[in-house]
């Protein structure tokens, strides 16, 4: 592939070599790969399955709110408006209904949108290595252009932290229901609430919004105390966005391996 | 303590060019800087490198250390490894002169059309009052010194030449987000034509600039994603449109 | 290569400046503003002048932070810092002014660091009486270079506007030297020059040039200055006729990093000291108690103890003598070091790790943080750092009116900021560089529109003046098998180091004097390899006649003044004379060697003398001086 834009345009210093980087550069967007790719495997197999994502009182968080009538008996909080729906013959689990919107959240998200770019679309795979693409538009076309739709999925994760949040005090409740317990399950749970709770505490566009747009921070003291708060934990939100994925997965699996009976969800008390 | 360093220096002109294999003495607590200005005066005495201060302050050493963009004055020479060969090139999304040298024009037409402040008609010399926390954003990326290392690293231009016309660039985003969040800047639109007339679309964030900056000035996390959601603001928010329709313009908070 | 096939560039302009720092930026803005066409030309690229290295910050008495603070207290401390040398106009015109150019800044962006109120906040320094210095952490050179290059954009923005071209009348030439003044009689005809991109030669025709070209510190060894700082300007004008003052006042910064060698002279900003920095000596004594000249006895504390309350109350406690001028600090750091008391490396010891919290040292004294963790691996907020002196800036400089600052002899010529001398004394206080850059470039665009407005007609450049420039560019080519001009720089500043540097006697500075016409003879046959396109061993081989002519200037004027006084102190004459504080120092040229004579400095006029109390000009004044003091003020 012989590119003559770029580095090796006419008048740039004449070098053969993409890049002479002598570090493992390549590293970091394979490993992006790997994992990111097994998350979706393993997500796209669970949201597909319709099945062992509640156990009273836990539910997966891939399945939660469950909004369909397909969902199991206990495992809708906020109603079920979605009917059964069939497509090619097969039925459509209750965790496709939403799973679009923590996807939109992460698709949109800042952070992953360098991991993805440098790591799938290798736009650039790392930092003066020449990426592969003739021509380069970046987000100012459609489809990359609904990347600055990313508030209106934070907002939306917002309800779904709630929601969440609220399956995790539920889970306060034994199996009859009855409160006053904590199990393994409870745990699993309110970790991966506090984790997406984090998540988007710290994501730029709640920086923004919560002060970050104003132009004098003196005029709003209260909304600079929030700003600083925020862009401190800003630092770490690649950190969250990777500690709230696998903590999503492992809640979805704890919960399915106990639905399955695979595992009992032990009770502290 | 002088040890013998292999260099592989890149050599020429705009034309043609090629690798130059160089040994030279290294002293204990020495920069790249300093190992090539003995190669300038003991071996190849025109030997083409642009420098002023040599102290990280001036911004005028930048070039390309084993493919990273660096400046050569704070790169120590006991970062690299006993026998290792270190590669120096010009900065590859400029054009060359000559040797280490290249063409950085670009980045002062660049410079030329991002509007410049605008304080209120009436403000008297002496008359402002700015509070500390309304000036620390502004402040961080006035540190910039313009050694346009994020210039070069950035692939929307180091990859693609004919991008060059229409994307200002990560520096110029840091400028653009100064005078934005600037508390006597009273310049309406900067959001827009940040969008529509520097570029700011075609960043895909993946932080190079930000890698590369030796001031440490956190160019995405504080400059091009705060004006990307300012844009956000003031042109794809169906609610925040609608309130600037009815005003007219875009609000100063 | 015959240099008819070398191209030459031809452009007229209304006023030509050299050298784009503070001053230049400043005098280039002010003349474009009163409607004129104006040429900036740099060595670097835009933007990277050695003002950018300027940490501290702008010494201005606005009273943002103790509200005693006025033009009159700033006046008397830049006097008693430049021990009653300076041109005292020119030290009024710079205290009066100064604040404006300030706020000026403000409107054009700047952005200073605040006090509580909003204001501009001002920071303590060597030899200020109040807070003065605005400051933006310890970067406020980058802030005004910037705030000065931004200034210039805006103003071809508006050009562009009215004539839809960015450099229709402003236009920045980057990468360029100039190496001659032209002239027609005493009269300023142009400049004369070559891109150091290409080698290809640029002529300018304008009826008024502005130097402002910086310093000298590249003619010595150990050096806070860039490569630019070559005397470009000061040579410039003695080829034109005019003339050097106080040359042999060379301040040393007391404090340079002194480890690894590589940095050594490296620049450690005042403001560490005037944010609680404290000096010791290997014994880890605070050894500057021991240094406090009689002259200062009642404005500095002489135990640790009121200098340690000085930094919480100010107003009941004297300065800790860290503070004292920066002559004074530097010969004290000299003494400790040769009296074997000094750091491994030859230095002492600087620490503000003990007076202030890691984040404090951090937000205050950012870059120092860095340049001490990046470059020297001590981390200052635990750690103390090794300093010692460095060449810094000349006091002397190109003689100039002190109004409009034309230079004296060539009309048509002007000098602003470090290239310009008399301000200063013989020794410049910490921030007094910055101000007059902006107080003194300001006036200089000033003073070339007026000049240009009372001298409408203009004289073209003579082809004979341009062949000889043309001549003088080629001649490094035309040689070969001469000397590597880089190891004939390298022996100048190791010679001015040892023989002209921060102590100096009659023995060495004879041996200076004469090992520096030899090197004259040298420097006429050097010779360069290569073309001329961007080639460093022919900038160098131009830019060393400047440093040698610089050198030369230094050594005879300070072999001259057998006195010590500021930047100047001769082991011989260790005392500080009144005789010779009436005098200044005057450096000329006459086409083969300098020579220096002697210039009665004129008297203080009496609403000046009268902000001083008479015992303290007791210090500095002859009897015959006091008489006459006493005897005006009699009169009042």
């Amino acid at each position: 592939m012989a590119l003559t834009t770029g580095v090796f345009s006419s008048g740039r210093a004449e070098l053969q070599e993409r890049t002479l980087r002598t570090d493992r550069w390549w590293l970091q967007p394979l490993i992006t790969v790997l994992v990111l790719l097994s998350f979706v495997v393993y997500a796209t197999f669970r949201a597909f399955e319709g099945k062992n994502y509640f156990a009273e009182p836990l539910i997966s968080p891939f399945y939660s709110p469950c909004l369909s009538t397909e969902c199991v008996d206990g495992a809708s909080l906020i109603g079920q408006p979605f009917g059964k729906i069939v497509l090619f013959g097969l039925t459509l689990s209750p965790a496709l209904f939403i799973l679009v919107f923590p996807l939109g959240f992460r698709l949109t998200c800042y952070y992953y949108r360098k991991a993805y770019y440098r790591s799938f679309w290798q736009s650039p795979p790392a930092c003066a290595v020449a990426e592969p693409h003739k021509k380069y538009t970046g987000e100012t076309r459609a489809p990359l252009i609904l990347q600055n739709g990313h508030r209106w999925f934070f907002y939306i994760g917002l309800l779904f932290n709630i929601l969440l949040t609220i399956d995790a005090v539920l889970a306060f409740r034994d199996a009859e229901k009855h409160w006053g317990h904590m199990s393994v399950g409870t745990l699993v749970l309110l970790a991966n609430a506090t984790l997406l709770w984090l998540y988007s505490a710290s994501c730029h566009t709640c920086r923004h919004t919560i002060g970050g747009r104003l132009k004098n921070f003196s005029k709003h003291p209260v909304r600079y105390k929030a700003w600083t708060v925020v862009s401190k934990l800003n630092h770490y939100h690649p950190n969250f966005a990777w500690v709230s994925l696998f903590g999503v997965a492992f809640a979805d699996l704890y919960v399915r391996l106990v639905a399955a009976g695979t595992i009992t969800n032990f009770y502290f008390f | 303590m002088a040890r013998k360093i292999k260099l592989r220096i890149w050599r020429g002109s705009a034309k043609e060019g090629s690798l130059h294999d160089v040994e030279v003495d290294a002293n204990e607590g020495e920069v790249v800087l300093d190992v090539i200005h003995r190669v300038q005066a003991t071996k190849i005495n025109d030997l083409a490198v642009r420098w002023n201060c040599k102290a990280g302050k001036c911004g005028s050493c930048s070039m390309e250390i084993n493919g990273k963009p660096r400046l050569a004055c704070m790169t120590q020479m006991a970062n690299f490894e006993e026998g290792e060969t270190i590669t120096i090139t010009p900065l590859r999304a400029f054009p060359v002169i000559k040797d280490l040298v290249t063409d950085v024009s670009f980045n002062y037409q660049k410079a030329m059309e991002v509007p410049a402040f605008e304080p209120p008609a009436d403000l008297k010399p002496g008359q402002a009052r700015m509070a500390q926390v309304d000036v620390d954003r502004s402040q961080e990326f006035r540190k910039c010194i313009e050694c346009f290392l994020c210039q070069d690293t950035c692939h929307v231009i180091r990859d693609h030449e004919e991008n060059k016309k229409k994307f200002a660039g990560p520096r110029f985003f840091i400028r653009l987000a100064e005078l934005d969040m600037h508390p006597l800047d009273i310049l309406r639109n900067r959001k827009k034509t940040a969008q529509e007339e520097h570029g700011l679309g075609m960043c895909n964030i993946t932080k190079c600039c930000t890698e590369v900056c030796p001031e440490h000035i956190r160019i995405t996390d504080n400059a091009i994603i705060p004006m990307k959601e300012r844009v956000v603001d003031v042109k794809y928010d169906p609610v925040r449109w609608l309130g600037s329709k009815i005003r007219r313009r875009e609000e100063i908070s | 290569m015959s240099e008819n096939q070398i191209p030459m560039e031809r452009h007229n302009y209304d006023v030509v400046v050299i050298g784009a720092g503070g001053a230049g930026l400043r005098a280039a803005v002010e003349a474009r503003e009163a409607g004129l066409r104006v040429a900036i030309i740099c060595k670097s690229l835009f933007g990277k002048a050695h003002t950018v290295m300027a940490e501290g910050g702008i010494a201005a008495s606005m009273g943002n932070v103790n509200s005693s603070d006025n033009w009159m207290v700033h006046f008397r401390d830049t006097m008693r810092g430049g021990k009653f040398l300076n041109n005292y106009r020119m030290a009024e015109l710079h205290a009066k002014e100064s604040p404006e150019r300030v706020w000026e800044l403000e409107v054009w962006g700047a952005l200073f660091d605040r006090t509580g109120e909003g204001k501009i906040s001002q920071r303590n320094f060597g030899g200020h009486e109040y807070p003065r210095l605005a400051h933006v952490g310890d970067r406020t050179g980058l802030e005004l270079i910037r705030t000065m290059q931004q200034r210039i954009v805006a103003l071809q923005q508006k050009d562009k506007r009215e004539t839809g071209s960015f450099e229709s009348h402003l236009k920045v030439f980057a990468e360029c030297t100039i190496t001659e003044i032209l002239k027609d009689g005493d009269q300023v005809t142009g400049a004369y020059g070559y891109w150091r991109e290409t080698g290809n030669e640029i002529l300018f025709e304008a009826p008024a040039v502005i130097l402002a070209t910086g310093g000298i510190g590249k003619s010595f060894k150990v050096t806070s200055n860039s490569w630019e700082g070559t005397g470009d300007g000061h040579a410039l004008a003695l080829k034109a006729g005019g003339k050097l003052v106080d040359m042999e006042f060379v301040q040393f910064h007391p404090t340079g990093m002194v480890w690894p060698p590589s940095v050594r002279g490296l620049l450690v900003t005042e403001s560490v000291r005037g944010d609680g920095g404290v000096l010791t000596n290997s014994e880890g004594k605070r050894f500057m108690f021991n240094y406090i000249p009689e002259v200062f006895k009642d404005k500095y504390a002489d135990n640790e103890a009121e200098a340690d309350r000085w930094y919480k109350d100010q107003a009941n406690n004297r300065r800790p003598p860290e503070l004292l001028p920066r002559d004074e600090v530097a010969r004290a750091i000299n003494s400790e070091v040769k009296a074997g008391r000094g750091s491994p490396h030859g230095g002492v010891y600087l620490d503000v790790s003990k007076r202030l919290p890691a984040d404090e040292i951090k937000r205050r004294l950012p870059s120092m943080w860095h340049q001490f963790k990046e470059l020297a691996d001590v981390d200052i907020t635990e750690q103390p750092m090794e300093v010692g002196p460095t060449c810094h800036y000349v006091m002397g400089g190109i003689e100039v009116e002190p109004d409009t600052a034309a230079a004296v002899g060539v009309t048509g010529l002007f000098a602003a900021g470090e290239v310009a001398g008399g301000m200063h004394g013989s020794n410049r206080l910490g921030g007094n560089s910055l101000s007059d850059l902006l107080v003194f470039g300001r006036r200089a665009g000033l003073g070339a529109v007026e000049y240009l407005k009372k001298n409408p007609n203009r004289k073209t450049v003579s082809t004979e003046s341009i062949k000889r420039a043309q001549e003088r560019i080629e001649k490094p080519f035309t040689r070969s098998g001469g000397e590597n001009p880089y190891l004939i720089h390298q022996e100048l500043q190791d010679l001015t180091q040892s023989l002209v540097g921060i102590i100096r006697t009659k023995n060495e500075l004879t041996e200076a004097i004469e090992k520096i016409s030899q090197f004259r003879s040298r420097i006429e046959k050097v010779s360069v390899t290569g073309g001329r396109q961007f080639n460093p061993g022919f900038h160098l081989s131009l830019d060393l006649e400047n440093m040698l002519l610089v050198s030369e200037c230094i050594a005879k004027a300070a072999l001259t003044r057998e006195e010590s006084r500021g930047g100047h102190t001769r082991d011989d004459f260790p005392k500080m004379d009144p005789n010779w504080r009436q005098y200044n120092l005057i450096c000329d040229w006459n086409g083969k060697s300098i020579s220096t004579t002697k210039q009665k400095l004129p008297m203080m006029p009496n609403e000046l003398l009268s902000l001083f109390d008479p015992h303290e000009l007791e210090k500095y004044f002859t009897k015959d001086e006091m008489t006459q003091v006493m005897a005006s003020a009699g009169s009042r």
